[in-house]
């Protein structure tokens, strides 16, 4: 597939799952915890670490993740290390789901708060 | 194979006669009985309806635990304890050993006509943990010691570990008993236990290997080996131990030497070479400095350090040993990517992977390959891979082309190489070296700031943040004189982006040769090094290496070397659950009934519960953050009273 077919690709799937995650509105509690479920399930949890924090094997995604529609472009067509999660393995509606449980993370304290990071 | 001289008969005057230690001609008690130590079991014994195991048959265990009777009573001081005096003659410190019949007479000669001192014999229960002790006591001690394998199956199971050892350069004296006689040796066992060749057991990863037919021989390769494990590169080596030769007496006629051992000067780069990489340094105008195992001594830090305030250029710290201070504001390591893509000169001192540095292989469907650097960036090894290279094992890595190759030792090269770079840097060039230093001061202290931040997150989360759990240690540590004595690949690197790495104890790296079941050992090992200099050593324990070989912990309580164990228990052969994923996930199938066969679950191992087992204090699991650092208080009140302890901390994958 050409870069040029790629991207046109991730734009419309992204197009697509815009528009249901508008229909949430603000992450409602369920879909954040059939997200976190997910999250866990599907084995995002794997690289990113079971609240998103990220890690050596992947990135930070939460808290403030960022907008949706780029993250699902790169989740269903990542050519990178992280391996592709398409649509025959991970529903539209459980991205939504999983997007709504990033967005439902809580901000860290302040680094200057904690003594531990403050020797 | 010659047969070693009469067994008995020998003129013990003349024994030791020219042997060139002090000390060492004391007598040896008359050789025990073994026919008579041994108790064989009745010949009935099989027949027992009580036992769940089946019990040797006479014949059997006479032949693990008896002698000949010719060797009965024999006379004169035994070759081994000759073995012993060229071995202490090289101030080992130790032998790190699992105990077995192939090497019984060293042994007995370890710890009578030795005194069990310099050498010390530390018992060992796996020679996976033997070797690998040895691996990170080197590390940490910065000399050798002795790991006893027994025959073909002991060092069958040490070779993972040796090729550990021959992947990270660090100098191991392996010896392993065998028996080379065939007419003499016992059946059963010993014999199974025995090889022609048993040095092509480990041929293929050791710089040196010899199974010497004559005490002085032995003498000879003990020192050759000792000599040629310490010239750089390191490696370990390996001596087969005829049990003819341990055992009998030293032949009449045999005038035993010691040979002098003279330290060979490490190789350093050819002086032209060298100017010209220093050229290229100078005249750069984003220089970057990359090493990997280039401190080999505490004295290659400061050479380090010279070299990159020269030039005032970023340096990328691979870790396999602690190169460079993390404190330094030209430690540039979390943004090599930006900076190797940049640069437009790249020296790499003694790198593993200079193909891997400088390129990027995406682990997807089409292998995607890509150079990390621009078109035109110069290229500088120094490295001494090709002054050690075999072919069969492929710890050599890709082929990396280089516009300029030396083949010497980095940090032997360093002073040469510093010399040249403040020849060659040119007047109008200082100006813009010295504002290349204010930028990376900048660029260290915002990327201090973006890691206490990144810090925080999963800050209260349970599984434990890998970021907390070296938070939460490093508090309690930072006024101590720590020795890290594990690495930190795991867990994302957070002892070294949270503490602060300045000493070459502090950090010691990974295993070279990714062979799990290195940790826990290496541990124990540099631990005890650590010990003599009064350190206080801590271990980021995976779970899964722990059980390769748990009873290390046991060694670790039956020699009171002090070490807390923090583990980081992530409940998973985890690299394994990721690159299932990937399998699946490339074929777009769902693993419905999630990781299978890379869990450590159902049940999860309470590793407190094991380390209590075998006498060591240990607290777990722990799952709430909050409860972590009152329990790492505990166990390091233990550690400083001259004990190891262990604190089982669930964690968060990485």
């Amino acid at each position: 597939m050409s870069e040029f077919v790629r991207v046109r690709l991730a734009a419309f799937v992204a197009g697509c799952l815009v528009g249901i995650v508008a229909s949430f509105g603000e992450a409602n509690a369920e879909s954040a915890e059939n997200g976190k479920v997910l999250f866990l399930k599907v084995g995002c949890y794997q690289c990113h670490g079971t609240v998103g924090q990220g890690g050596v094997a992947g990135p930070r995604l939460a808290p403030d993740p960022m907008p949706f529609e780029t993250l699902a472009a790169f989740v269903r067509t990542t050519s990178g290390q992280m391996p592709p999660f398409r649509e025959k393995i991970l529903s539209d509606a459980d991205l939504a789901d999983i997007y709504a449980y990033l967005q439902s993370i809580p901000k860290p304290p302040d680094p200057k708060s904690l003594p531990q990071l403050n020797p | 194979m010659a047969r070693i001289g009469p067994r008995a008969n020998v003129n013990r005057r003349k024994f030791l006669t020219g042997v060139a230690v002090a000390g060492a001609a004391t007598a040896v008690p008359p050789a025990q009985d073994g026919a008579k130590a041994a108790a064989p079991p009745s010949p009935n014994a099989e027949t027992s309806s009580v036992s769940s195991a089946l019990r040797p048959s006479a014949k059997v265990a006479a032949a693990e635990t008896g002698s000949p009777a010719e060797l009965a009573g024999a006379e004169g001081k035994p070759g081994s304890d000759y073995m012993v005096d060229v071995i202490k003659s090289l101030n080992v410190d130790y032998v790190f050993s699992n105990p077995a019949s192939s090497f019984r007479g060293l042994h007995e000669s370890l710890i009578n006509y030795g005194g069990n001192k310099k050498p010390e014999f530390i018992e060992c229960m796996h020679e996976e943990s033997s070797i690998a002790m040895a691996h990170g006591y080197f590390k940490a001690a910065g000399k050798p010691i002795v790991a006893l394998c027994h025959g073909t199956v002991g060092l069958q199971h040490g070779c993972m570990a040796i090729y550990n050892a021959w992947c990270d350069r660090v100098p191991i004296i392996v010896l392993g008993g065998n028996s080379l006689d065939a007419t003499t040796r016992l059946p059963m066992v010993p014999t199974y236990h025995s090889a022609v060749d048993i040095g092509a057991l480990v041929r293929d990863f050791t710089k040196y290997d010899d199974n010497p037919v004559s005490l002085n021989h032995f003498g000879h390769s003990f020192v050759r080996a000792y000599k040629m494990a310490m010239t750089p590169p390191h490696e370990p080596v390996f001596i087969s131990l005829d049990s003819d030769l341990q055992e009998n007496a030293a032949r009449e006629a045999e005038k035993l030497t010691i040979p002098k051992y003279t330290p060979t000067s490490p190789p350093q780069g050819d002086a032209n070479a060298v100017r010209e990489a220093a050229k290229l340094l100078a005249n750069a105008q984003n220089p970057v400095i990359i090493a990997d195992r280039c401190a080999r001594t505490p004295a290659g830090v400061g050479l380090l350090v010279q070299l990159a305030e020269t030039l005032n250029a970023p340096v990328i710290d691979q870790h396999s040993r602690m190169n460079f201070p993390n404190t330094h504001d030209l430690y540039q390591t979390g943004r090599a990517g930006p900076l190797i893509r940049q640069a437009d000169v790249i020296i790499g001192l003694e790198l593993s992977d200079f193909w891997g540095t400088v390129n990027q292989h995406v682990d997807n469907v089409a292998g995607t390959e890509q150079a990390r650097i621009k078109a035109g960036t110069k290229l500088i090894s120094i490295s001494t891979l090709e002054l050690s290279m075999k072919s069969n094992y492929q710890d050599m890595q890709r082929y990396q082309p280089v516009d300029i190759s030396i083949a010497g030792d980095a940090e032997a090269t360093l002073p040469a190489l510093i010399d040249a770079v403040k020849s060659a840097i040119p007047a109008d060039r200082r100006d813009a070296i010295a504002q290349r230093g204010e930028a990376m001061k900048k660029a260290h202290a915002d990327a201090r700031e973006r890691t206490l931040v990144n810090a925080t997150y999963a800050w209260d989360a349970s599984p434990i943040s890998t970021a907390r759990l070296s938070a939460e240690l490093w508090s309690l540590i930072k006024s101590e004189d720590w020795s890290l004595v594990s690495q930190d690949r795991s867990i994302s690197g957070w002892a070294n982006r949270l503490w602060a790495m300045e000493k070459h104890y502090h950090y010691l790296g990974a295993s070279g040769g990714f062979g799990v079941g290195y940790g826990a050992p290496a541990a124990v090992g540099a631990a005890l090094a650590n010990k003599a200099e009064g350190r206080l050593s801590i271990n980021i324990q995976n779970d899964g290496d722990l059980m390769y070989a748990p009873g290390v912990l046991w060694t670790a309580v039956h020699h009171k070397i002090p070490l807390l164990s923090v583990m980081h228990n992530n409940r998973a052969y985890h690299q394994e659950v990721m690159h299932v994923q990937r399998m699946a996930n490339r074929r777009d199938r769902v693993l419905n009934d999630g990781p299978v066969g890379t869990l450590i679950g159902r049940p999860f191992i309470d590793y407190a519960k094991l380390a209590q087992s075998m006498g060591m204090y240990a607290i777990g699991p722990i799952n709430d953050p909050k409860e972590l650092g009152p329990a790492l208080k505990r166990a390091l009140q233990v550690v400083k009273s001259g004990e190891p302890a262990l604190v089982d901390a669930v964690t968060q994958p990485r």
